[in-house]
């Protein structure tokens, strides 16, 4: 259901400026979303300011120095540093991305502005709660479906079917697409959204997969798949340059092909 | 899920951070567009219906005023946009055209081939409405 405003527990306050801990050339401001649930009330912005010059390139280098040197209590999911992981996805200058490998200097404005994915659940600070998507991704049944015997080695496909992989093996699941997507907001309990939808097209066409049919019949739904209006936040946003609403339009091509 | 969000926690804010880009703009107007062009049809099939009626259009003086030209840019606008938009929803619906940066200028270009068509059309009736007036 579109509701546009936030709900009341869930208006952003100002929050507090952080004095500068120490003066540089190239000084940075940082206005970042927290939410402490132990003391309660609503979120609000506090705002950072941070010398470029001793602060890695990186936007998580200039969480970490904020953690570090200013407010140890600032709370974000992090861990390998690569791209590779998604736990740093967030939303960082308007758009969702992965805090590891967005450079400082590629974020446009004078200020740069982190918040937590969008319309989720906010469990502290930058970290979000994402039970719900990945029950979706559960409700995907991301693994191979076979009627046949096992075979006795491995399951073999021909190097032209393990190419039709190519573009949604790689999606490393961190919700920048689905948290992006203006259907998934206002129905992100119905609409599997683009992340779970993308791994349903990566299993529906891996040729070693014998479900098809019961997949696609699991989509069959006005909500599940046909929320997707080919708005594009998906595309646009993911750190992976992965193509969701291709993938999902694929899959209404194949209940297209099927009927 | 907002509507009835029971959550104690926040929700994280959406609308209030997002940059736009233009292919969800178009994506939007598309919608907008389509309202728009629904209560105009409306309103047109109103004025030929009682033209059929009476013999007269209702709020002559209104349509043909400033104001009525605005409205008129507005309905082609939305009219004119919804069809590109259209088109474009059926290129897509064969499973073409979906990269980003394509569909990002390929909006630009709806909006602004839109503009200059709906401009066009209202400038070339509101000439004609002025011609007619002076009687040539």
């Amino acid at each position: 259901m579109v509701q546009l405003a936030l709900p009341k527990n869930s208006k952003v306050n100002k929050g507090k400026a952080w004095p500068v801990k120490d003066g540089g050339t190239r000084m940075k401001t940082f206005k970042i979303y927290r939410y402490d649930p132990e003391k309660g009330g609503n979120p609000y912005w506090d705002s950072y300011q941070i010398d470029l010059d001793n602060c890695g390139p990186m936007i998580l280098d200039a969480l970490f120095k904020i953690k570090n040197e200013i407010d140890p209590t600032l709370a974000f999911r992090r861990s390998c540093r690569e791209g590779v992981c998604g736990s740093c996805a967030m939303n960082i200058g308007g758009r969702n991305t992965l805090a590891c490998t967005k450079a400082i200097e590629d974020v446009a404005g004078k200020d740069i502005t982190i918040s937590p994915l969008p319309h989720m659940p906010v469990v502290r600070d930058l970290v979000p709660d994402l039970s719900q998507f990945y029950a979706q991704y559960a409700s995907i049944e991301p693994w191979l479906h076979t009627t046949e015997a096992e075979p006795q080695t491995e399951y073999t496909q021909s190097p032209e079917d393990r190419e039709k992989l190519d573009g949604y093996y790689e999606c490393i699941l961190c919700a920048s697409c689905s948290t992006s997507c203006p259907s998934y907001w206002w129905n992100g309990d119905r609409y599997l959204g683009p992340a779970a939808l993308l791994q349903a097209y990566r299993w529906l066409v891996d040729s070693r997969d014998q479900a098809k049919d019961e997949r696609l019949n699991a989509l069959e739904d006005p909500f599940k798949l046909y929320r997707c209006h080919t708005i594009m936040n998906c595309t646009n946003v993911c750190p992976k340059g992965l193509n969701p609403a291709k993938a999902i339009a694929d899959v209404k091509k194949m209940m297209v092909d099927r009927a | 899920m907002s509507a009835s969000w029971k959550d104690p926690r926040p929700m994280s804010p959406h609308l209030q951070i997002w940059r736009w880009h233009p292919a969800m703009l178009s994506s939007i107007l598309h919608r907008a567009s389509a309202i728009i062009s629904y209560v105009a049809l409306f309103l047109v099939a109103i004025g030929v219906l009682s033209i059929a009626l009476t013999g007269r259009l209702p709020l002559e003086g209104l349509i043909y005023s400033p104001l009525g030209a605005v409205g008129l840019f507005v309905f082609l606008f939305a009219f004119i946009f919804m069809a590109f938009a259209q088109i474009r929803h059926n290129i897509w619906d064969r499973g073409h055209m979906f990269t980003a940066e394509l569909n990002n200028m390929l909006s630009y270009g709806m909006i602004l081939l839109a503009l200059v068509i709906a401009g066009y059309l209202t400038g070339s009736m509101a000439a004609w409405v002025q011609n007619a007036a002076a009687g040539g």
